[in-house]
């Protein structure tokens, strides 16, 4: 795991959010999130689909597109707000300062250029004063960081395997050693053993480079491995962030609770245990805690007034009214375990 | 990877060859399948309007016969028919008697290639930029309010088209001339006034099939271009902080181009015997003049010499199309 250093924060996420525009109205897929994030640090955020994990990996770096819009907050990356930013110094700040390994690397090449022009397109667009014989160089380099032969440089991407793809695209993020990666899911659709390599890979080339990694993943056994901070987002509101050892051992939402004890254990067999209900539309959220209709401990005040991120331990903190007045979760009763059978 | 090349031409050069032969053939059994035959039926209508004796029809068409070696076995007719084509003999014009139908379509042809392949391309390339804006989200209001328009064109058969624009700019303006490939009394030299004249006949037809067309290269590049700007590497490449014109030319129209030359591939044989009817509207003389002058004769032999002519040409333009492709998709290579 490697050392936290206590250095000014790189990214700082403020009051973040994000709305799709649909007929039904606003679909709140980012709801104020806020967090931040030191040099070298390892963010994961975990959340299950439709709770705004890619929304908000795209939002960062202000990628998100219509009918998505970022409708307030403030993204401050090494002290500069990327939403006052030009649409030229946007262009600029991507990929130089915050880079992103997308969802699905799979599809993320140019099926018609070769693989080294795809690298230089990157490079280049911010170096443009570089000469071919520079460039050539550096691809060599980068591949070969990402445990690729130099010869990958000429094929297309059809002739490469899925792993293969991944590390390309890692290849390309951190081209120009970017101060902040996003991942989302990059390891989703490959096999667990690729999985594993992609993995180690991008936690070799972060150690490198210094930089933050913001990895988003519904994989909690993958996240708990790499990072080093977990954020829980729930029906886009991030309800639970902490250091990962002490989210597994003692989760203060009740979410991150169940969403914890529905991991299964390789020594005792057991029937798998889901959450009982469903995530809410998020064009029709619930008034108050939006986890309340399916929370086992939901009180009045849950129903009316909507939790703030607030200390629950040491550096741990959530998103929910049983906090400050307890200090630990309560045990949650047999019964809810029992619904969630199938 | 060279020979993967290598074996893909090949390979569409022998479907090339098959296509002709299998065409060749239908093109010398067809009219044979037939009852009667052209000599029977010349003579016939020289019978009704004159008043020859019966053994005289006899003789004469015993003699077409032998001149034009309709007696012999079938077999024996279609190997000649073969040996002829490789001798561009494709017979004798009954109606311009006795001029050579391989001349009378070598003086057509460079009109037809001319203006098809220049109105063509024209449609294709403007038509494909033209879609490729209406799906990118950053082209103003102006650019996308060209759809309406679009579906318009699309949606008028375009020697209807011709006809309009002839009433339009020969008849009420008087800008253009209505109709020919050059002014009547012109002698042909390599200058700018034979030139310029050519041009201003060619200007109304060539317009006429590109509008006709413009509609429908337009709606499906903008389709296209959708989709491809849905894709996974479009996003990636604005992760990437590339400028959006680099985006727009090399994500996204470079990929959305694919599919429209399968579609030019797949639609080169409507643009051909749609330019056939805007040949016959403008008088232009091409190969669709011939063809349509051809049929109203009952001219056999330029009938089949241009159907063939028509049908050799689609197949290579088709050869040319899958020469192109390879080249625009790396995937195709093999």
């Amino acid at each position: 795991m490697a050392t936290r250093t206590s250095s000014d924060p790189v990214l700082v996420v403020d009051k973040l959010s994000v709305h799709y525009q649909t007929s039904k109205g606003p679909a709140k897929a980012v709801n104020e999130v806020s967090f931040s994030l030191r040099p070298g640090e390892r963010l994961g955020l975990i959340g299950e689909s439709g709770s705004g994990k890619t929304t908000m990996g795209t939002a960062l770096m202000r990628l998100t597109r219509p009918p998505g819009r970022i409708v307030s907050g403030s993204i401050m990356l090494d002290g500069r707000d990327l939403m006052t930013l030009s649409a030229g110094e946007l262009r600029e700040a991507r990929l130089r300062d915050i880079a992103l390994i997308p969802q699905g690397a799979m599809s993320a090449l140019n099926p018609v250029m070769r693989l080294e022009e795809q690298m230089i397109d990157a490079i280049i667009a911010h170096r443009p004063g570089m000469r071919r014989a520079e460039l050539v160089a550096r691809v060599v380099e980068l591949l070969r960081n990402v445990g690729l032969a130099p010869e990958v440089a000429r094929r297309y991407p059809h002739e490469l395997s899925g792993g293969m793809k991944q590390r390309a695209a890692m290849a390309i993020a951190t081209s120009l050693s970017p101060k902040v990666i996003i991942a989302d899911e990059p390891t989703s659709a490959l096999d667990v053993v690729v999985q594993r390599q992609v993995m180690q890979t991008l936690g070799r080339l972060q150690d490198g480079l210094g930089a933050a990694v913001v990895l988003i993943g519904h994989d909690m056994g993958l996240i708990a491995q790499f990072a080093d901070t977990v954020g829980v987002m729930y029906a886009g509101r991030l309800v639970e962030i902490g250091p990962v050892r002490q989210m597994i051992k003692s989760p203060k939402h009740p979410y991150t609770k169940l969403l914890v004890d529905s991991l299964p254990g390789i020594e005792v067999k057991q029937a798998l245990t889901g959450i009982p209900g469903l995530p809410p539309p998020l064009v029709d959220l619930p008034p108050g805690c939006s986890f309340n209709p399916r929370c086992p401990f939901a009180f009045d005040r849950c129903r009316r007034e909507t939790p703030l991120l607030l200390d629950a331990g040491p550096d741990q903190f959530a998103a929910c009214h049983l906090y400050p007045e307890h200090s630990t979760l309560p045990p949650i009763p047999a019964r809810v375990y029992q619904e969630a059978l199938p | 990877m060279n020979n993967e090349l290598l074996r893909y031409i090949a390979s569409r050069f022998a479907q090339l060859m098959l296509i002709v032969f299998v065409a060749v053939s239908i093109n010398f059994i067809i009219p044979r399948l037939l009852p009667g035959d052209p000599v029977q039926t010349a003579l016939a209508r020289l019978q009704s309007t004159g008043g020859a004796q019966n053994l005289d029809i006899q003789a004469i068409s015993a003699s077409y016969r032998a001149r034009y070696g309709l007696d012999a076995p079938l077999w024996q007719q279609y190997i000649n028919y073969w040996s002829d084509l490789f001798t561009l003999d494709l017979g004798v014009s009954f109606a311009n008697f006795p001029e050579q139908v391989s001349t009378m379509i070598g003086n057509a042809l460079p009109w037809s290639v001319g203006l098809l392949t220049l109105a063509t391309l024209i449609a294709f390339v403007t038509g494909s930029l033209l879609g490729a804006r209406l799906a990118w989200p950053r082209s103003g209001p102006v650019i996308k309010s060209v759809v309406p328009l679009m579906m318009i064109l699309t949606s008028i058969p375009f020697y209807l088209l011709a006809i309009i624009l002839v009433y339009l700019f020969a008849v009420v303006l008087k800008w253009l001339p209505p109709a020919g490939g050059v002014d009547t009394t012109r002698i042909m030299r390599l200058d700018w006034a034979t030139t310029e004249d050519v041009l201003r006949h060619a200007l109304l037809p060539c317009l006429a099939i590109v509008l006709g067309n413009i509609g429908f290269w337009a709606l499906g590049m903008r389709s296209q271009m959708v989709s491809v700007l849905g894709e996974d590497y479009i996003t990636f490449a604005e992760a990437k902080g590339l400028h959006p014109r680099r985006i727009f030319i090399w994500y996204g129209m470079r990929n959305a181009l694919l599919a429209q030359v399968t579609a030019l591939a797949l639609s080169l044989g409507s643009v051909v015997s749609g330019a056939v009817l805007v040949e016959v509207i403008f008088n232009y003389p091409g190969l669709g003049s011939l063809l349509y002058v051809a049929i109203r004769g009952q001219d056999y032999f330029v009938i089949q010499g241009v159907v063939l002519m028509l049908i050799v040409s689609l197949a290579v333009l088709l050869f040319i199309v899958d020469l192109l492709y390879p080249l625009l998709d790396p995937r195709i290579r093999r």
